[in-house]
């Protein structure tokens, strides 16, 4: 292990404690292992009846994969939106006019206070009188949603990426004659992004998973198309097992990117790239809020 | 205006809006309780030196950072309640309210981890150096250095991960907790289209009024605590 706050470099005695510590700690992993399948087997979850219509074609083929393209179309469709609203409403709280500043920030504060799936169900029901043609109302509601959310949280990102960057970036700006408004948008707003973008990545998790509420609104995506199979197969567990693999494979996957990114990117910036912390306000980082 | 204003009135004595929070803020205490307790453990078992130990943590911490709440909800009522048939309380509503606790429990708790473990990465190892050239030995030297400063470092994510709990109690709607808030606003929009922005102008007026609070005093406190460096 290498160095770490809490423990010293161990000795030989450490070591074989620790080695001790290890074997007994994977036994206790392996006995609870061993014993949560015995009991899934004992309730008969483990039978091939229940876990093949899971792997069949039919499964994939009608149900689980044309859920996941709309998972990742809603997904899709709200990243792209809550990066624009988050760049014009994060450039509205770092405005020069007062006024400006104000709304947005009051807009912004409001918008992350409010829980995800309040803002689906009105959205549905606003659509619903709103557009009566329309046939794809949930859709909507789920995009919507999920781009004011989280493009109040890229307006954040914005915000806390600029009010990170060494001082002496806004004063260079000012100094070899910009306006307030150029040095933002030409020298601190590009820094402020590459900083942000491992947390945007992040972001995209946050997304991903938020747009399976869709579900409680009758959105067709990946959890209820699931939901479709196991209500006629019978198998809930096998069913959200495979449906909570894909999620996780998925956010896994943009979890490393994120890591990556910001490694790669600590020397493009004069900021501190931001990994974000997957849930709430990536701002909200340890030692204090940043900005 | 008036009109719509009694109309909205009336709302309230049909359906117990207030009643609703109290079920969010109840599903919020004992999540928060035991994510609290279950992510502690866990960011124990992550900074411990035994590889097993940490190896779990982070395999618990990547498996339902990862997982959509919605479907760890469903998989309360759906997974452990109908297919493995475990039994938690003898009414449906408090067996719903239950595995909606656990469920929430068991998803914050990897950001309480989380959190409580960045805690610990901001105390530089200076810290530790200084602890032991003074004599401290293991224990004084965590007790009365470093997990102090890991726990100041820890406020502002972990007073985060409670606001997002608050919010994500909603989500309690999929594991069939129908007398929550979002299934209310629901069921209220549905039967009364015409108050629709005065339904949720009231659901979303009652979670600034819950969430602004904590976010404004755990800022508060973990800018007063911060550990100047």
């Amino acid at each position: 292990m290498s160095a770490s706050v809490l423990f010293d470099a161990p000795g030989p005695r450490t070591r074989a404690w620790t080695l001790a510590g290890n074997i007994l700690g994977a036994i206790l992993v392996i006995g609870v292992a061993v014993w949560v399948l015995l009991q899934l087997d004992a309730k008969g979850q483990l039978s091939w009846d229940l876990w093949g219509p899971v792997f069949s074609t039919r499964t994939w083929q009608y149900y689980l994969l044309p859920g996941l393209v709309n998972t990742l179309r809603a997904a899709a469709f709200a990243i792209v939106g809550s990066l624009v609203f988050g760049l014009l409403f994060g450039m509205g709280r770092l405005s020069q006019l007062a006024p400006v500043r104000w709304v947005c920030g009051v807009f912004v504060e409001f918008l992350r206070a409010v829980p995800v799936l309040l803002m689906m169900v009105f959205f549905y029901g606003l659509f619903g009188v709103l557009l009566p043609g329309v046939a794809d109302k949930a859709f909507l509601a789920v995009v919507v949603a999920l781009i004011l959310y989280n493009g109040s949280v890229i307006a954040e990102l914005v915000r806390s990426g600029v009010g990170n960057l060494p001082r002496g970036q806004r004063e260079a700006g000012l100094v070899v004659g910009l306006t307030e408004g150029q040095t933002l948008r030409s020298i601190q707003l590009p820094q402020a992004l590459v900083a942000m973008l491992p947390a945007m990545v992040s972001q995209i998790v946050v997304v991903l998973k938020d747009s399976a509420l869709g579900q409680i609104i009758g959105y067709q995506e990946l959890l209820r198309t699931g939901q479709i199979v196991y209500s006629s197969d019978g198998n809930p567990l096998q069913v959200l097992t495979a449906v909570a693999v894909v999620f996780i494979l998925l956010n896994v996957l943009l979890t490393v990117l994120a890591h990556r990114l910001s490694k790669l990117l600590s020397s493009r910036t004069a900021a501190t790239p931001l990994e974000g912390t997957g849930i709430g306000n990536p701002t909200a980082v340890a030692g204090g809020t940043k900005v | 205006m008036n009109d719509y204003l009694s109309g909205l009135g009336s709302l309230l004595v049909r359906y117990d809006v207030l009643g609703a929070f109290w079920t969010n803020i109840q599903l919020t205490f004992w999540g928060a309780l035991i994510a609290l307790v279950l992510g502690t453990a866990l960011a124990l078992m992550r900074i411990s030196p035994i590889a097993s130990l940490r190896w779990v943590g982070a395999a618990y911490v990547n498996i339902l950072r990862n997982t959509p709440l919605t479907i760890i909800m469903t998989f309360m009522v759906m997974g452990v309640w109908t297919a493995l048939q475990i039994h938690v309380a003898d009414t449906f509503e408090s067996t719903f309210f239950r595995l909606a606790v656990v469920g929430l429990a068991v998803y914050h708790a990897a950001f309480v981890c989380e959190s409580i473990r960045s805690g610990v990465n901001t105390v530089p190892l200076g810290q530790a150096e200084a602890a032991r050239a003074i004599g401290l030995s293991f224990l004084p030297a965590a007790r009365l250095i470093i997990l102090p400063q890991a726990f100041r470092g820890a406020i502002a994510p972990l007073g985060n991960t409670l606001i997002a709990l608050l919010k994500n109690s909603t989500v309690a709607a999929a594991a069939s907790v129908s007398w929550e808030t979002a299934s209310t606003m629901k069921t209220m929009i549905e039967f009364n289209p015409n108050f629709l922005w005065g339904i949720f102008a009231m659901f979303a007026l009652g979670y600034v009024i819950l969430v602004i609070p904590i976010g404004v005093l755990t800022t508060w406190l973990s800018q007063r605590l911060a550990v100047q460096r």
